[in-house]
């Protein structure tokens, strides 16, 4: 099968508004009779769910958190960016556009990404409009600040909460279309499986958390705005809950997964402190603007940090990459912390961590505080006072947030971070409407594979979110229902509901009746521990077939041993997380496979055996410039199709920060 | 920071669902590291009792963050338990020593009915978002972001009121189950603003009726609210939303 993006003809920064304009529509009256399913309520899915009630389809809405509010999207901190060019700076679409395909290391479509950068500046518009409160400056306008990747200031932001603030607009309006009767929500539920009539998908078997009971549900078409699937890796900064399992049911039932491999380590995370750990918290990248990141010269340091002299630090950022330093983009960051662990020149008691130091940042600050008051013979410890009391407004919840977790202040002795999972490029395969391979299904946000290529730039996540949601699939959805008006409601007596539900019933009683020895968090754990070690921030040949083999013996052990308790039809957490770990069994293999087959080095993906002299990605443009599109075709079988990647306007170029 | 292993009991409220009835049941757990987080402990005592075929504690998790909202225990009579501007989730072990004994109880309150043990049910919440918490605009209606410009201060302070992430410590903090705190910080939120001024009255008047409707009880001046909230959602919010209540009661046509 070969695949059609679907990209409309005509220049770059014309095709969006040309599809808009040729887009088929559905009348008013039409609208009320269409049904349509929405998982997830995340940045995606519930600004998708609220724009489309508004537009008078009839929305049912999904999520298994008590609360639309509770999507993880909730827990982004740093802000969104937006082509606004408020700044007088330069910016704008195109090159919020160039940086994107850049960052992304020319592996994302140029098509996808321009009408991003387009819609971008709406977005902000609206989320003002709904209250949102972005930071402002005294004259009462919008205020900016700059993220990695980009030498503008365009990202917008409240606090460190910017994530929060934008799902509670979206939870707003969703919550309104809810009182007016448009969208009916679902809360604690998951959605099992996908029906399918006719090649079209026509519904939803879902499981009602609370009292276990699995429900059918039809929709004229269904969205997926799920969510990725970090937590393959056991320990990432997800949500505990985030989970594949939508995704991956709609992946065997047709619908190509696109560069499964493509994973975000994010370089700022507070590290593992012991076995019993559950999750990993980020330090916002922002930190990176004032912070110095080091290890000691010496290996196994054993001193503390501040007692570690000046001349004996290595300020590697710094070293290696005198044009960015501590500002180069987050897969670079990352690597470079692994590569001096590695080495032996680690910190901390697991010797897993660096340093991110704020000591010349206070002192900096100080002095432009004693500056401005005229304090020119001030001391140094009323510098630092003032330093501290300046770092403290930029970063305090951070810094709090820090001490809580570790017990250590930042203020005095320096953060220790160590990269962690924190975002995945890769999802579902979508065309330019974001349309999955399966007629009527579609997936928005992170759920899909589209916008960032093979690394994100920091403050996109947000903004593709609510793209997908506010302004594409408005447009995109209704190209595809124009032709479905004629379809009455099909009752969920239907053949294809009752079989989808009993397929779903059955797995749910085959994994209770395994009645085995181990825990379902154990098999997690162990599966995290192998993507970690051979799918992680370094890959190689050898570690990736290893990896393989040892993820299908897991697999072969979980259905055989692992021990659900409770029972089906009453609120069960350990049952629901069996399935879901499940499915990340089966994700985690395909995600070896997909880094097997890629042997080159481009943005989070680092294959080993393609790398520069001095230890840097190497791109391998003459055969790899494609998004490797999986088509699940049986038990540990996947056949692959390739979407070629052509780059009219941003060409590739190996990408420096030296 | 000094790191030390200590041994626990636990009385941990116990209820199958809705209508059954509950009890506290006590656990013993041993080694845990000062280091732990609250809930990992509750991990460690989980994986405890599914190994010896017991039945594990249901309790509400989810970013493990502090800002989803989500985790929800009453820990030694307080609501997050002991550290103050605090979610569960954020609460470590090193909060407790060797030897104690902890209370664990799910959120107290007719109108949050308890869903399995520590798990409550808070649909109240959304319905109240649902009577007025929001502006009544349509997808591509906005102007420009910077047409409307906002005086820093009250867009500061809308944004305090904003932080609110909907837990529900508040109601179970108070001896009236009052949601005053969590209302208020919605009413003030858009009250403030200028895009919230065309909804304002009608917004306050129908929050506050959904609120007593659910069954939350009335403001009686104690702060318990902004005592327990992890986001520190303070209480002139709540004398805010009363002068909007009473503004708009009076200026109302029925």
């Amino acid at each position: 099968m070969s695949l059609d993006s679907k990209i409309p003809q005509g220049e770059m920064d014309k095709k969006w508004t040309d599809y808009k304009g040729h887009v088929k529509l559905v009348n008013p009256a039409n609208k009320r009779k269409l049904e349509i399913i929405v998982v997830g309520t995340g940045l995606a899915g519930a600004s998708a769910a609220a724009a489309l009630g508004e537009m008078g389809y009839k929305v049912k809405a999904f999520c298994f958190q008590d609360s639309p509010r509770r999507a993880h999207s909730i827990a982004a901190q740093g802000g969104i960016n937006a082509a606004k060019n408020y700044q007088n700076d330069g910016d704008s679409v195109f090159r919020l556009f160039y940086d994107t395909v850049k960052g992304g290391d020319y592996r994302a479509r140029e098509a996808n990404v321009h009408r991003l950068a387009e819609v971008s500046a709406a977005i902000i518009d609206q989320c003002v409009a709904q209250g949102v409160p972005f930071a402002r400056e005294y004259g009462g306008l919008l205020s900016n600040r700059s993220f990695g990747g980009t030498q503008v200031q365009r990202t917008f932001y409240a606090a460190g909460q910017t994530g929060q603030q934008l799902l509670l607009g979206a939870y707003s309006a969703l919550e309104r279309q809810v009182a007016l009767g448009n969208v009916t929500m679902y809360n604690r539920h998951e959605m099992l499986d996908i029906v399918k009539i006719d090649g079209k998908t026509r519904g939803i078997i879902a499981r009602d958390l609370v009292n276990g009971t699995l429900e059918r549900h039809f929709g004229h078409a269904v969205l997926l705005c799920t969510g990725g699937y970090g937590n393959v890796f056991y320990l990432s900064t997800n949500a505990m809950g985030s989970n594949v399992t939508a995704a991956w049911k709609a992946h065997k039932q047709g619908a190509f997964f696109g560069n499964p491999c493509f994973t975000q380590i994010h370089p700022t995370c507070i590290p593992v402190s012991g076995d019993y750990q559950s999750k990993l918290t980020l330090m916002s990248e922002s930190l990176r603007n004032d912070g110095r990141i080091w290890v000691p010269k010496q290996k196994n340091e054993n001193r503390k940090a501040v007692d570690i002299p000046e001349e004996e630090r290595d300020y590697y950022l710094e070293r290696r990459y005198p044009a960015f330093g501590n500002l180069v983009p987050r897969d670079v960051a990352s690597r470079a912390a692994k590569e001096r662990c590695d080495e032996g020149y680690g910190v901390g008691t697991t010797k897993l961590a660096v340093y991110l130091d704020f000591k010349d940042a206070i002192v900096r600050y100080g002095k432009i505080e004693a500056g401005k008051t005229g304090n020119d013979t001030a001391d140094h410890d009323s510098i630092v006072k003032m330093g501290k009391a300046v770092v403290e407004e930029k970063y305090g919840n951070l810094f709090e947030m820090y001490e809580k977790i570790t017990g250590e202040n930042p203020y005095e002795m320096p953060m220790r971070i160590y990269p962690a999972v924190h975002y995945t490029m890769g999802g579902l395969w979508v065309d330019y409407e974001l349309k999955t391979t399966v007629d009527g299904l579609y997936a928005l946000g992170e759920a899909n594979f589209s916008d960032h290529g093979a690394n994100r730039l920091g403050a996109s996540a947000l903004m593709q979110g609510l793209a997908d949601g506010y302004f594409v699939i408005p447009y995109t959805l209704g190209n595809y229902l124009a032709d479905d008006i004629r379809t009455a409601s099909i009752p969920t007596s239907h053949p294809a509901f009752e079989e989808a539900e009993k397929k779903v019933s059955d797995r749910i009683n085959t994994l209770m009746n395994i009645k085995g020895k181990q825990t379902v968090e154990s098999f997690h754990k162990r599966l995290g521990k192998i993507m970690w070690d051979k799918c992680g921030m370094a890959r190689n040949a050898q570690g990736l077939q290893e990896a393989i083999t040892e993820i299908q013996a897991l697999k072969k052990e979980f259905w055989s041993d692992v021990k659900i308790p409770g029972d089906i039809n009453e609120m069960n957490p350990e049952l629901d997380k069996a399935g879901r770990v499940a499915d990340f069994i089966e994700l985690g293999e395909l995600m070896c496979k997909d880094a097997l087959n890629r042997n080159e080095s481009c943005g989070g993906h680092f294959r080993e055996e393609s790398q520069t002299e001095d230890g840097e990605a190497k791109r391998d443009d003459d055969h790899y410039s494609f998004v490797s599109a999986w088509e699940y075709k049986g038990e540990s079988d996947w056949q692959l199709t390739k979407e070629p990647l052509t780059f009219e306007i941003v060409k590739p170029t190996q990408r420096s920060y030296k | 920071m000094e790191h030390y292993n200590m041994n626990l009991t636990l009385k941990v409220w116990k209820q199958k669902n809705t209508k059954a009835g509950g009890s506290f049941e006590t656990y013993q757990v041993k080694d845990i590291s000062s280091e732990m987080s609250f809930l990992e402990m509750f991990d460690v005592l989980n994986e405890q009792l599914i190994t010896e075929g017991k039945d594990p504690i249901a309790f509400d998790h989810d970013c493990r963050e502090g800002i989803c909202g989500m985790c929800s225990m009453y820990i030694d009579g307080r609501a997050h338990g002991p550290w103050t501007k605090n979610t569960v989730c954020q609460l470590h072990m090193r909060a407790f020593k060797d030897g104690d004994t902890i209370v664990v109880e799910p959120w107290r309150s007719a109108a949050f009915p308890v869903i399995k043990d520590l798990i409550v049910d808070r649909g109240a919440f959304d319905r109240i978002m649902q009577a007025g918490g929001f502006i009544s605009v349509n997808t591509g209606n906005a102007v420009d972001a910077n047409a409307l410009p906002i005086d820093k201060k009250d867009a500061d302070t809308a944004f305090n009121a904003a932080s609110c992430i909907g837990c529900g410590a508040c109601v179970a903090a108070c001896k009236n189950s009052s949601a005053m705190l969590f209302v208020s910080a919605k009413v003030s939120q858009l009250a403030l603003l200028p895009q919230g001024q065309p909804e304002r009255e009608s917004r306050v008047l129908n929050m506050v009726a959904q609120m007593d409707k659910e069954g939350f009880g009335n403001c009686t001046n104690t702060y318990a609210c902004e005592a327990e909230c992890p986001k520190g959602i303070s209480v002139s919010n709540i004398a805010r939303m009363n002068r909007e209540y009473l503004k708009a009661g009076l200026s109302t046509e029925e």
